[in-house]
């Protein structure tokens, strides 16, 4: 879901970029009241899990490859907003270290698994847990399905921003400008892949990390909206 | 407090176990011949499966050289699957200290105690 540079044209960038600068802002302000600086260090933990577990591409036999992002459950432990500065930390290095997904990309990567992810699955996460006990099981299959959704909803929209690029931008001769394939392609072709395979990987870690915080340290499922 | 600052420093530890076996990410998909992510092809894959490259895409392709492309380093990728691991293995671990480092220098600055 690394959208690389050349992909989308300025048209898609630009707006994306616009988008992402304040919005980081504002999420660093909403931070400082939500978190304290002993945090931090599950801050740092919860970037660096997702940078990780990005690593782990998961193979199509003969086919594509994709990856879990870990942005759900980052979102469920510190809050959406929390996660969003520490998912776009680990897409800013990735993109500049190890030129996994491009610079000019970088504001819709970041909103597409930044924000799309920590809010759809937050958001999942809360309603389908309700009032229940932390250490019901209602609560990891909560945090399956949202990871679900939440990875899910981000893979639709990487679909559509590439899907849309044939219409914006095309050469005197007709041929792409960018990314080359329609709608009618790249929608299902993101779709699929994640609804069948990576949305699955991504519903498993949400649930792993849950369940073992519900046995060793439950207290650390609650720091968002919980205890300060 | 001391009992879930165990749980964190855990959690580490699990984070390093993960990151030692990170070079599964590379070495499954190649067995399984598995390809580039869906729409993550480089200029030259994609002008393989196309028969051209989309013009625009040639200038922005260039925007970034980074370091470490691919997760490798310079030059390793013409050798085997085994030194390619090797470098997936340093990258995860130089991935980690920078993201880590990062974030709690964020958190330093922003964070009230």
């Amino acid at each position: 879901m690394h959208i690389p540079d050349g992909y989308l044209s300025p048209q898609t960038y630009l707006p994306f970029y616009a988008f992402i600068i304040p919005y980081l802002a504002l999420a660093s302000k909403k931070v400082k009241k939500s978190l304290r600086s002993r945090h931090a260090p599950l801050m740092a933990l919860g970037a660096a899990f997702s940078f990780v577990i990005m690593m782990f591409n998961i193979p199509i036999p003969g086919g594509t490859t994709g990856h879990a992002v870990g942005g759900v459950i980052v979102a469920i432990l510190l809050g959406p907003w929390a996660a969003s500065i520490a998912v776009s930390v680990a897409l800013i290095v990735q993109a500049l270290l190890f030129g996994d997904g491009g610079i000019t990309a970088l504001g819709a990567n970041c909103f597409n698994m930044a924000v799309v992810i920590p809010f759809v699955g937050y958001y999942s996460y809360k309603l389908i847990a309700g009032g229940s006990e932390i250490t019901a099981p209602r609560r990891w299959v909560a945090g399956a399905i949202a990871g679900y959704l939440g990875i899910n909803a981000a893979a639709l929209l990487a679909g559509i921003e590439f899907g849309i690029q044939p219409l914006i931008a095309s050469a005197p001769d007709g041929r792409p400008l960018y990314a080359p394939y329609s709608l009618v392609v790249s929608l299902p072709a993101m779709a699929l892949e994640h609804l069948l395979l990576f949305g699955l990987i991504e519903a498993l870690v949400t649930a792993l990390v849950i369940r073992y915080l519900q046995k060793a340290d439950r207290e650390l499922l609650t720091i968002y909206g919980g205890a300060q | 407090m001391k009992k879930s600052l165990s749980t964190v420093q855990k959690m580490w530890l699990g984070l390093a176990v993960l990151a030692l076996a990170s070079p599964v990410g590379i070495i499954l998909p190649a067995r399984l011949k598995a390809g580039s992510a869906w729409g993550e092809w480089s200029p030259a894959e994609l002008e393989q499966r196309l028969g051209y490259l989309p013009q625009g895409m040639k200038k922005l392709a260039e925007t970034w050289q980074a370091p470490m492309p691919d997760y490798a380093f310079k030059g390793w990728n013409i050798l085997g699957l085994s030194a390619q691991s090797l470098a997936y293995l340093g990258s995860a671990l130089i991935g980690i200290t920078v993201i880590a480092a990062l974030m709690l220098l964020l958190g330093k600055i922003g964070l009230k105690d």
